[in-house]
């Protein structure tokens, strides 16, 4: 057994584990953190995906005590006080999603593109979104969802400002 | 009716939507399957002890010491009963299962169990099992069917063309490995599990436990997509349960991906010949469509591919049939879209064959062959807009720009192919019931036992309800995925809407007519006397009557069942696509880079949800089309590529805007919903589009689907491995 010492959501956790433990079982199983859904066990679909000092990771590819002095976001830490993050909301109000169990990871994914590039495009939206699959499979939406969220972030961020940006669905379409 | 975002949409963006998986109980155990590694033959021998004295270990469950099973032959039962013979019937078949305190620990036991295996002689390609092939007497419609003589109708043809097509396996591939979770407690069995029915398995679990069905309690609160494989109850489904009764306790069985491709069910690939015989202006003279498609050894399932011919074109003479071919793989089974979603590729590639032996627009052919009336059974459509999608279709698409000649729209290093076909898909519909009531401050529920698969019933049954009552949606609460509530079919065959959505209306309207009643104080009250007004009654004749003094501590509710449409008419929905494919001249690698759909499918209730089943299933086409396949090496008889990683699903960069829409249409036989079932639609029609596209762009004409760049490259029109 190992001692780590894990930052999740904001909270500290302290656990003794076993060194083959996986990231995914122990937010699910042992934090009971059951929004990191596990859908192949192999890195190829994204389900699992969480943020590890601000890079999404697939939990299931990452050993518990891997994450020892790291900090973890799951889609339980996405949500402040009640209050939905911009990307929660593009993907509830552009229906981006519909079994919802990619949507966590989809989500978390979406979030560390956005940190990165705040305003992307929907073609680097669908590539960078390409590791996390959605079999229902809406595609279509969840890059309007992303795009709903790179919007209202600028928005938040610089409400004076008029917008100067064309949007992304007219850029896709003159190009 | 207007668009609504999910009522689920807040639980699932922030990971409170609890999946089978996902639930939490006490001293809960978990269970690893050990599953053959031969396709055929049997136990030689297993060696169990060291697995038994691992740590953390509880049971390991082999046919040797497994509880007898009693037969649970229902139809929904597609499995032979799991670990009650040495016999091996395929690879991935489970021989044993393993149950300890954790998952680690059951997964480190479980590769402790020692097997060795007699194998006997196994076939697993379809094509080597071909002599083998047999008719099946019966399936849910005739296996053959004729109508007219094709013989002389082909022989008073103008031109005939008569072709081969393939397609292949593909596996379901939901992002929800399928997971039971089985707790005995008081003598209750209550199954939290990964299903489109959740009747199905109780039923299944009453008969194989011996079991009366009020012991037994299945739950899917959440399933995180179906598309078929969870249909029908599987082994693990029976396995979880006896693990759960060996231990005493709760144990969880969660299949790991690999075992997805194994254990329950995928598409069979299928083998079809077209034969058209048409007149020099285009008019059909015969169809002949022939399908066989691989089984298992051990049970039947018949793709049935050919049926889509016997209701799509106008013509006198139409013979279809169906064969099986046993092959040594886990039972094949219903995937999004079954039988039309194959056959479609076959009947509407020969159209565009047809269409240039002709040298007529493929549009054009299509509306001059348009089926008015069922041409096999001879009678009407319930409904039927489909003229308008080609139209619309073409519109959209600017199809009327397009050169008939193959090769003549290339941009750059692009070869660029426009392709159409059409789609469509038989309708079912099952008996359903529902509950609706409503407490003295105006809270509606809704009941019944239908599952949510990510298709957005939730959401169509809080509009259907709040429609029917004349309340705000925002009142009304859905509670679905539980045996104790109303019965209901599979969602399943893209039937939920138009059912269950039935019984809902049907028992609102019941209850406004009990309202209407309490409030008149006598006899039976019409429904449209009664509608609700915020936490108030208003009913014509008597005083605006506010809830509370109607309603007591209790609150009132109505039951209604609802039975699919005895009228003579057929069902189906109906689409035309529109496809453009780039193909780069060097690599010879498709891409779709636009995609257009207009369906009719009668009354559209949430054009959100409805859009989403569309673009889905358009995706799904585009996987069939270009990605899908599921190879079996022949030496070591299984699938090759059991991970999603050789087992290739479109992802995000594969798929273009999509354009989707309805036509305005209302179907009176399809429940008092008005609408068909639109599940599986979006998935039909997309491949054989695809595939015209690329003999557009290119000028070959490639036979079997998915369209690989290899396949491209060899040029050889077979898409076979």
């Amino acid at each position: 057994m190992a001692r780590i010492t894990v930052t999740v959501n904001g909270a500290d956790h302290t656990d003794e584990v076993e060194p083959r433990l996986l990231l995914a079982h122990y937010l699910r199983d042992k934090l009971r953190l059951t929004g990191t859904h596990i859908g192949c066990d192999t890195t190829n679909c994204g389900a699992c995906t969480v943020l590890c000092d601000g890079l999404p990771v697939k939990s299931c590819t990452m050993f518990a005590v891997q994450a020892d002095g790291r900090e973890i976001i799951t889609v339980e830490g996405l949500a402040t006080g009640g209050q939905l993050q911009p990307i929660q909301q593009g993907f509830k109000e552009e229906h981006g999603l519909q079994c919802g169990f990619c949507t966590p990871g989809m989500m978390v994914a979406a979030t560390a593109l956005l940190e990165r590039n705040p305003d992307p495009s929907e073609e680097e939206i669908r590539w960078a979104l390409s590791g996390n699959v959605c079999r229902c499979t809406g595609y279509v939406n969840i890059v309007k969802a992303v795009r709903w969220a790179a919007q209202a972030m600028q928005e938040q961020a610089a409400p004076e400002e008029p917008a100067t940006r064309q949007p992304a669905t007219e850029q896709a379409a003159t190009r | 009716m207007t668009a609504r975002t999910r009522v689920d949409g807040w639980a699932k963006v922030t990971g409170a939507a609890r999946y089978a998986a996902d639930h939490r109980l006490d001293n809960l155990a978990h269970a690893v399957l050990v599953t053959s590694t031969v396709p055929a033959g049997r136990i030689a021998e297993l060696d169990v002890t060291e697995a038994e004295r691992a740590p953390g270990a509880l049971a390991v469950i082999t046919h040797r010491n497994a509880p007898r099973l009693s037969p649970a032959g229902d139809f929904y039962v597609q499995t032979v009963l799991p670990l009650q013979d040495d016999l091996i019937r395929y690879e991935g078949e489970p021989v044993a299962v393993v149950v300890a305190d954790r998952l680690e620990r059951a997964g480190e036991a479980a590769a402790l169990v020692r097997v060795t295996y007699e194998t006997a002689p196994a076939t697993v390609e379809l094509d080597d099992a071909l002599p083998d092939a047999y008719r099946l007497g019966a399936y849910f419609e005739p296996i053959t069917s004729s109508v007219g003589d094709v013989a002389a109708g082909l022989e008073r043809a103008d031109v005939v063309v008569e072709r081969t097509y393939t397609t292949a396996a593909r596996h379901h591939s939901t992002m929800e490995p399928s997971a039971t979770l089985a707790e005995w407690r008081d003598g209750m069995l209550t199954l939290y599990d990964a299903t489109q029915g959740v009747f199905n398995v109780r039923d299944a679990v009453c008969a194989a436990l011996d079991l009366p069905a009020d012991r037994v309690r299945v739950i899917a609160e959440y399933v995180g997509g179906g598309f078929g494989c969870k249909g029908f109850v599987w082994p693990h489904q029976l396995i979880a349960p006896m693990a759960a009764r060996t231990v005493g306790g709760a144990v969880k069985l969660v299949l790991t991906r690999a075992q997805t491709f194994t254990s329950h069910g995928y598409q069979p690939p299928t083998r079809q010949t077209v034969t058209l015989g048409a007149a020099r202006d285009g008019r059909l003279t015969a169809i002949r469509h022939t399908s066989v498609n691989s089984t298992s050894t051990y049970a039947d399932h018949l793709e049935m591919a050919a049926i889509c011919s016997r209701a799509m074109y106008a013509c006198p003479a139409i013979e279809t049939d169906h064969l099986l071919a046993p092959v040594s793989t886990v039972l094949p089974t219903p995937m999004r879209a079954p039988s039309d979603g194959p056959g479609m590729v076959a009947l509407e590639s020969a159209m565009d064959e047809l269409a240039y032996e002709l040298d007529i627009d493929p549009v054009e052919l299509r509306l001059r062959n348009y089926a008015e009336r069922d041409p096999t059974k001879g009678r009407p459509f319930s409904s039927k807009a489909l003229r308008a999608c080609y139209a619309e279709g073409a519109r959209r698409f600017g199809w009327a720009d397009r050169p008939m000649r193959p090769g003549a729209l290339r941009d750059g290093n692009d070869l660029v192919g426009w392709g159409m076909a059409s789609a469509t898909m038989a309708t079912f519909a099952a008996p359903a019931s529902a509950r609706v009531s409503i407490d003295a401050d105006g809270r509606v529920l809704v009941e019944a036992g239908s599952q949510e698969i990510g298709t957005g019933t939730r959401t169509v049954l809080c509009q259907l309800a709040a429609e029917a009552l004349g309340c705000p949606p925002e009142r009304v609460t859905i509670r679905l995925g539980d045996t104790t509530l109303p019965p209901t079919g599979m969602t399943a065959g893209s039937s939920t809407t138009m059912s269950v959505g039935s019984a809902v209306q049907l028992a609102a309207r019941s209850l406004r007519t009990k309202l209407a009643s309490m409030a008149l104080a006598e006899g039976d009250a019409p429904a449209e006397l009664a509608r609700l007004d915020g936490d108030a009654l208003v009913v014509e004749g008597a005083p605006r009557t506010p809830l509370r003094e109607l309603i007591g501590d209790d609150p009132v509710g109505a039951e209604a069942s609802w039975s699919p449409s005895t009228a003579d008419v057929s069902m189906h929905t109906f689409g035309a696509v529109f496809a453009e494919v780039r193909i780069d001249a060097d690599l010879c690698l498709p891409r779709v880079s636009r995609l257009v759909g207009v369906y009719s499918a009668g009354r559209i209730v949430n054009p959100l949800t409805a859009r989403s089943q569309m673009i889905g299933g358009m995706t799904w086409g585009i996987g069939q089309a270009l990605l899908e396949r599921s190879p079996v090496d022949r030496r070591l008889g299984r699938f090759v590529n059991k991970n999603l990683a050789g087992y290739l699903v479109p992802v995000n960069a594969d798929v273009p805007e999509l354009d989707a829409s309805f036509v305005d249409e209302h179907d009176e036989h399809a429940g008092t919903v008005g609408g068909r079932g639109i599940g599986e639609l979006g998935a039909v029609g997309v491949g054989p589009a695809i595939a015209n596209a690329v003999f557009h762009a290119t000028g070959t004409r490639i036979r079997g689907l998915p369209i690989a760049p290899e396949t491209l490259l060899r040029g050889d029109g077979d898409g076979r491995d």
